[in-house]
């Protein structure tokens, strides 16, 4: 683990470095281009600092891993892109269904299918919201720099403690293998999950405002029915009742929708006078954000509009900001986060710049700026 | 053989399967008229005294329905 | 001799279970519970992993340790992430023969390959029973099954016989008929340290017998008649498979991080 410090660092390894400093226990993952780095480092990091690593024989087996071994009352992680985070889908669900933390990083890629590996895309955008079968939320983190990879595995694995669920971490190729001035501070602010206190018995289901039942560990004596079938407060599988469906399903939506305040974040650059707001993510914004910055040195009322975290969605602020302004979507994809942004946006005032497979330059931005504004 | 034994078939987790009574090395288990609701007959005791208490039907039971209790 | 009383008292909750009349899978979690109960180690310290189907049902929620029921075939894959999380866990995988040897085949072979100290029962009844008895993996050819009308145009393997060859450090083969046999086997695989395979050929009434002309003790009559502790013979062999050491995944893996001068997390 890098002492703190001021390091010119690679954006999967300011990733890996994120999580051991936020106490890691246990990495599971596949090799797969382009997050292989984040497992590479931590397969020489995780030991020294007494955390468990195993390089598994597929993704599917990575993701049940971390799941397994978060119940022994480790913050476990996993990394993977586009491929492997379509073979995780189902046991993705199955940590949502369990309120099992977790750390899933999608380095995501130009796709769909293999693509291409080491070109930045992010087509995954939905994925991570509607991937996994059934009804449920998700919390989602956007990082648009090496410090943000850093930053935002530690808040993802925060949040996955906090609110008993699976955290995504949406990152790109872009910034993954991008190298940048990351800071590493000594002093992180770690969440761990709630043990069960005094009289509470119910791991699965809470009375609570903020929806988060305790957790306790394998070997607490507490005889645990964990599974992913429908189940009651204490475990009991219940696969035909209304009551136990709509109670557990809706608490778990719920969960996420109901503490969204607490979760959501996003970056506003100008927006208030705007006449158009640039909205973009992750590698893409970066120039994005020069291009608005270029737009205003230039007299032009633009404004900039980031997600930080994808999921739960913006949609509140993104439509105050659609109504107030036009909006052009920059996106490294088609589809990534548009259908997204046309729900907040009337489709009079959204425009889109799309690209694939590499960045744009400033300029290029910027003269989509100037075309729109005319 | 014992005359302190006491053998407990629980009907309300007997499935009528008809292990116990084939297992049972001293036939002191036979099938008994009554039907649960597999259709299948309830065992019961026909040979109490010939009970030489070696558990083999609660070691062969599925459903924990059988116990031998030795006064 | 252990009093079913106790067995109950301690290892066992919500019965009735929902398993039909006659089927295996009580009997199983009966040699498990008297398995541990025999052994060193203590329910506290187990966790039973599963996947899904009838067998999967079998730990959850029946047996009062800590259970983890998870998704189809990746049991084992789960049990590598609990145990190497927490090397003093006694982690055993139930697991019917389509999750584990159909769907499940990559984790079982690499559970084996890297010998991680599992206990895994395959709870082999030769079909998926829980979604009306299709074809499994260890169906045999020509078998007439729900999805197999016309007879099985494939062909089956030895589960056994597969997981002896990826390396894992004790296989053995028993059925629900031969209960004091099984129940030695499961506290064997409990103090060996290394993957422990036991295939149990269990009794599925419903799906597998009725087609077949028989209930569950008829089947395990069958079980009795076709099976040998004599590996020469023609019948289905029942006994130890496979004994060998080779390195532990998880010993391993903490060797290492004690080398690399970590305490643990």
């Amino acid at each position: 683990m890098k002492e703190p410090g001021e390091y010119f660092m690679e954006g999967n390894i300011a990733c890996a470095e994120g999580s051991l400093r936020a106490g890691c226990g246990f990495y599971a993952g596949y090799p797969i281009t382009p997050a292989s780095e984040v497992m590479n480092h931590l397969s020489k990091e995780l030991p020294k600092v007494g955390g468990r690593f195993v390089q598994m024989e597929d993704e599917i087996a990575s993701i049940a891993s971390i799941i397994g071994a978060s119940w022994t009352g480790l913050k476990s992680m996993t990394a993977t892109s586009g491929p492997g985070f379509s073979l995780m889908q189902e046991n993705l669900g199955y940590a949502v269904m369990t309120e099992t933390p977790c750390v899933i990083v999608n380095v995501q890629r130009a796709g769909p299918s293999t693509g291409q590996a080491t070109k930045p895309g992010t087509g995954d955008v939905m994925q991570a919201r509607f991937g996994s079968q059934g009804d449920y939320e998700i919390i989602a983190l956007s990082p648009n720099s090496g410090q943000e990879m850093f930053d935002f595995t530690i808040r993802s694995f925060n949040l996955a403690e906090k609110y008993r669920t699976p955290v995504i971490l949406l990152a790109d190729a872009g910034v993954g293998h991008m190298r940048e001035r990351v800071k590493i501070r000594s002093e992180v602010e770690t969440i761990d999950r709630r043990r069960p206190e005094g009289d509470e018995t119910e791991y699965f289901d809470t009375d609570r405002k903020d929806h988060v039942p305790p957790m306790p560990d394998f070997g607490d004596g507490e005889e645990l029915l964990i599974t992913g079938s429908t189940h009651l407060g204490d475990g009991t599988r219940d696969t035909s009742s209304f009551e136990a469906q709509d109670r557990l399903v809706r608490r778990l939506v719920s969960k996420i929708e109901d503490n969204r305040e607490e979760i959501e974040d996003w970056e506003e650059m100008d927006v208030e006078d705007a006449d158009l707001t640039v909205v973009s993510y992750g590698s893409m914004s970066r120039p994005a954000r020069g291009a608005v910055k270029k737009a205003r040195e230039e007299g032009l009322d633009v404004g900039f509009f980031r997600p930080k975290v994808m999921w739960p969605s913006p949609e509140r602020r993104l439509r105050e900001i659609g109504n107030n302004s036009e909006v052009l979507l920059a996106e490294l994809s088609l589809r990534g986060y548009r259908m997204e942004v046309e729900r907040a946006v009337p489709s009079e005032n959204l425009h889109i710049y799309d690209r694939l497979n590499s960045l744009p330059t400033i300029d290029m931005i910027y003269d989509k700026i100037k075309e729109v504004v005319k | 053989m014992s005359e302190d034994v006491k053998i407990n078939i629980d009907r309300k987790l007997c499935t009528g399967c008809g292990i116990c009574i084939k297992f049972c090395p001293k036939d002191v288990l036979g099938e008994s008229d009554d039907l649960n609701q597999y259709g299948n007959h309830f065992p019961e005791v026909v040979a109490k005294d010939e009970c030489i208490v070696c558990r083999r039907c609660e070691l062969y039971c599925p459903d924990f329905a059988i116990e031998v209790e030795e006064e | 001799m252990i009093k079913a009383k106790d067995i109950k008292k301690k290892y066992i909750r919500k019965h009735p279970s929902p398993f039909c009349p006659g089927c295996g899978g009580g009997m199983v979690l009966n040699s498990m519970s008297r398995a541990v109960e025999e052994s060193e180690v203590s329910k506290e310290d187990i966790v039973a992993v599963s996947g899904i189907g009838c067998a999967a049902w079998i730990p959850s929620p029946h047996w009062r340790v800590d259970t983890l029921h998870t998704t189809h075939g990746r049991a084992i894959a789960f049990a590598t992430g609990v145990k190497i999380g927490n090397k003093d866990l006694e982690v055993m995988v139930v697991s019917g023969d389509g999750d584990c040897a159909g769907i499940g085949g990559n984790h079982l072979l690499h559970g084996a390959r890297n010998n991680i100290d599992l206990n895994v029962l395959m709870i082999n009844n030769g079909l998926y029973a829980m979604t009306g008895g299709q074809v499994a993996p260890t169906t045999e050819h020509d078998e007439k099954t729900l999805t197999t009308p016309y007879g099985n145009p494939s062909s089956s393997f030895e589960a056994a016989e597969i997981v002896k060859a990826a390396g894992a450090g004790h296989v053995a083969r028993w059925t629900t008929y031969h209960m004091k046999e099984l129940i030695e086997e499961v506290k064997k695989a409990i103090d060996t340290n290394g993957f422990s395979f036991i295939e149990v050929l269990t009794q599925c009434p419903t799906r597998k017998g009725k087609k077949e002309g028989m209930n569950g003790l008829e089947m395990l009559e069958w079980y009795k008649e076709n099976t040998s502790k004599d590996e020469d013979s023609d019948k289905i062999f029942v006994g130890t498979l496979s004994e060998v050491d080779r390195p532990e995944l998880t010993e391993q893996i903490y060797r290492q991080i004690d080398k690399a001068g970590g305490g643990l997390r």
